[in-house]
C-alpha cells in the first residue's frame, strides 16, 4: 500500500469511532503493536527533544526502504508513535519526505500537533522525516 | 464556616461558564494562570476605550487622568501588601521580571567573587535561573535549602548554610508544585540574624491569603498579576526603601531617567528608577482592579474557603487506589501534585482534558524539585476560590476513567 492508501484506511478506521474515548482506546491498542526500538538504543541519542513524555525513534534502511522502530514511556504517545510508524514504515525516503499528513486533522487528533502539547507528535514527524532526508542524501 | 458565596463569585468569571469538548470546563490550572473577573476585564476595556494616553509624559487631560489611575494602582498595591510607602512598589511585567531585577541590581552592588546565595529545593526556575546567571557573572555560588520527604523546608539545615560570604536568600512563599506554605517570617528572622536580606517569591501565595510585607519583614517580595486574577504581563516587586535606594537600575530607557546627556545620565527617584520604558500601564490598572476585587470578597474569607477545599480535595484524592499525592496534606495551598497508578502524567492529563478538566502535567518549571522527589513529572491540579467541591468530585470520577482506560 502507498502512504496515501494507508492514511485513507486510517481515516476510514477512525471515522467508525465516534466517541473520543474509542479513538483513544484505538490509539492505546495500537501502541501495543508498536515495533519496539532495540532497548540498547533507548538512550539520549535516539531521544526526541521537547516532549513531555520520552520518545525514542530509530530508522533502518532495507532494500531502499525505511523501517522505523520506537518507544515511549507514555501510553498515548506510544500509540501516536505506532500510528505514525504504520504510515511511514516500509516506504522509500522520497515517499516519506513528500507524504501528505492532512489525515491527522481528519481523524481528530489535530490538537496533538499543537506546540503547547509537548507530546512530540510534531517532533516525532520531524524526526521521521529527518531520517528519510538523511537516507535520501546518502543515496544520491 | 459561614457560607462562602462561590456560586455568585463564579458568575464574575465569564470563562468559567464555557464548555470544552462539550463538557463544562473545570479549570484546575490556576497555578499556571488564573481567570479574570468582569471587574478586571471591564476596567481594561474602559481604559482602552476612554482614557488611553501615555503615563508620566504629556501635559494633556488624558495623560493626567491615566497617570493618576496608575499611581492609584500603586497605592492600592501598597495597601494590599501593607508596604510602608507607595514608592516601595515597583511595577514590572511579572514575578520573573521582578526577580531578575533584584538578581541583577543586587548582584551588581553587593555580590563579589566567592559570595553565596541561598535558594531552596522548592524553587520555580524563575527563582533559580536569574540567580545562576548573576552568580556566573560575579563568580558567586548557590547553596540550597533541603526539604523533607513531605516537601517542607529543613530550617535547621537552612540555618547551617549561612557563613560570612552569604549575601542574599531567595525563597518561595508557596511551592508551585506541592502547595507547601513556607514559614517565611521564620526564614526572614534566621536570615536577618545573620545580617542577610531575603527575597520572597510570592507568585503562588498572593492569591491564596493575606500578605503583610511588614509582618514578614522581607526585604523584597515579588508576584505576577496574571496569577492573582489580573492581566498577563503585569507584576510587582516590593522592596524596602533602604534597598531600592542603593540598588542601581536594571534596565535603562525612558521614565527611569532624571537627565540624560551623552556623557552621563542621572536616574529618576523611586519607584520610577526601576520602571524603564512604557510599562503595561493599563494592565497595571487592571491588576489594581483585581486586588480591589479580592479585597471586596475578603482575602481572609478566600483563605478560609480554600482551607475547606484543601481538606476536601486531600481526602478525596487520598481515597483513590494507587494515587500518590506529593507534598504536605494539612496546612497548604490548594495545589495537588500526584501520579495515578504509575500512569504517565501526560496520559492522565490528556484523558481528563477530554473530560473537560484542565490541569498541568510535567515538571512545572521545577526540575530540581522533580529530581528530589525522584519523578519525571506529576499531574498538578491547582485550585482557587472559584473552584467547588463538586468539581473535585468530577476530578475523582475522571481519574476513575483514566484508571479504566490505562491501567
Amino acid at each position: 500500500m502507498t502512504i496515501s492508501e494507508i492514511t485513507q484506511k486510517i481515516v476510514e478506521d477512525f471515522s467508525a469511532l465516534e466517541e473520543w474515548m474509542d479513538k483513544y482506546n484505538y490509539l492505546i491498542e495500537m501502541g501495543k503493536e508498536l515495533p519496539l526500538i532495540d532497548p540498547a538504543l533507548r538512550n539520549d541519542n535516539y531521544l526526541i527533544r521537547g516532549c513531555q513524555s520520552r520518545v525514542w525513534i530509530n530508522a533502518d534502511l532495507k532494500d531502499g526502504k525505511i523501517f522505523y522502530t520506537a518507544d515511549s514511556d507514555a501510553i498515548i504517545t506510544k500509540g501516536l508513535a505506532a500510528l505514525m510508524i504504520r504510515v511511514f514504515t516500509g516506504h522509500t525516503p522520497e515517499e516519506i519526505i513528500n507524504a501528505d499528513l492532512s489525515f491527522i486533522e481528519k481523524i481528530g487528533l489535530k490538537e496533538h500537533l499543537s506546540p503547547t502539547r509537548s507530546n512530540g507528535l510534531a517532533s516525532m514527524i520531524k524526526q521521521i522525516k529527518y531520517f528519510a532526508m538523511a537516507w535520501n542524501l546518502k543515496n544520491k | 464556616m459561614s457560607e462562602f458565596p462561590v456560586g455568585k463569585i463564579r458568575e464574575d468569571f465569564p470563562v468559567l461558564s464555557r464548555e470544552v469538548y462539550g463538557k463544562p470546563l473545570i479549570y484546575f490550572d490556576n497555578g499556571a494562570t488564573t481567570q479574570k473577573p468582569v471587574q478586571v476585564i471591564e476596567v481594561i476595556n474602559q481604559f482602552h476605550r476612554e482614557h488611553n494616553a501615555s503615563i508620566h509624559r504629556s501635559v494633556n487631560f488624558l495623560s493626567d487622568t491615566i497617570t493618576a489611575s496608575y499611581e492609584e494602582a500603586r497605592v492600592t498595591t501598597q495597601r494590599f501588601l501593607n508596604a510602608t510607602k507607595p514608592s516601595e512598589i515597583i511595577f514590572t511585567s511579572g514575578a520573573t521580571a521582578s526577580i531578575n531585577l533584584v538578581a541583577f541590581s543586587f548582584g551588581e552592588t553587593y555580590i563579589h567573587p566567592g559570595d553565596e546565595v541561598i535558594l531552596s529545593t522548592l524553587e520555580h526556575h524563575s527563582n533559580i535561573v536569574p540567580w545562576q546567571m548573576m552568580c556566573e557573572r560575579k563568580g558567586a555560588s548557590i547553596k540550597v535549602i533541603p526539604i523533607s520527604d513531605q516537601g517542607e523546608l529543613d530550617l535547621e539545615a537552612f540555618a547551617q548554610l549561612f557563613n560570612k560570604r552569604t549575601r542574599i536568600v531567595a525563597v518561595t512563599h508557596v511551592s508551585n508544585v506541592l502547595g507547601t506554605i513556607n514559614p517565611v517570617e521564620e526564614i526572614v528572622k534566621i536570615s536577618h540574624s545573620n545580617g542577610v536580606p531575603v527575597l520572597i517569591d510570592g507568585a503562588q501565595a498572593i492569591q491564596h491569603g493575606p500578605v503583610d510585607v511588614q509582618k514578614i519583614d522581607c526585604d523584597f517580595y515579588a508576584f505576577s498579576g496574571h496569577k492573582v486574577y489580573g492581566p498577563t504581563g503585569t507584576g510587582v516587586l516590593y522592596g524596602k526603601e533602604k534597598w531600592l535606594e542603593t540598588l542601581p537600575p536594571w534596565q535603562g530607557g525612558g521614565d527611569m531617567i532624571d537627565r540624560v546627556t551623552f556623557e552621563k545620565t542621572t536616574y529618576n527617584e523611586l519607584p520610577l528608577k526601576f520602571e524603564a520604558g512604557t510599562t503595561n500601564f493599563i494592565g497595571i490598572i487592571g491588576l489594581a482592579a483585581a486586588l480591589e476585587y479580592l479585597k471586596s470578597i475578603s482575602i481572609k474569607e478566600i483563605e478560609s474557603y480554600e482551607k475547606h477545599i484543601v481538606t476536601y480535595a486531600s481526602n478525596a484524592l487520598q481515597q483513590i487506589d494507587g494515587l500518590k499525592l506529593f507534598g504536605p496534606t494539612g496546612h497548604k495551598a490548594p495545589v495537588f501534585s500526584f501520579i495515578l497508578n504509575q500512569i504517565h502524567p501526560y496520559d492522565t492529563g490528556v484523558i481528563i482534558d477530554k473530560l473537560g478538566i484542565a490541569v498541568r502535567t510535567g515538571t512545572h518549571c521545577a526540575m530540581p524539585l522533580m529530581d528530589r522527589l525522584g519523578v519525571d513529572g506529576t499531574v498538578r491540579a491547582s485550585l482557587c476560590f472559584y473552584n467547588t467541591t463538586e468539581e473535585i468530585d468530577r476530578l475523582v470520577e475522571a481519574l476513575d476513567v483514566v484508571n479504566t482506560m490505562l491501567s
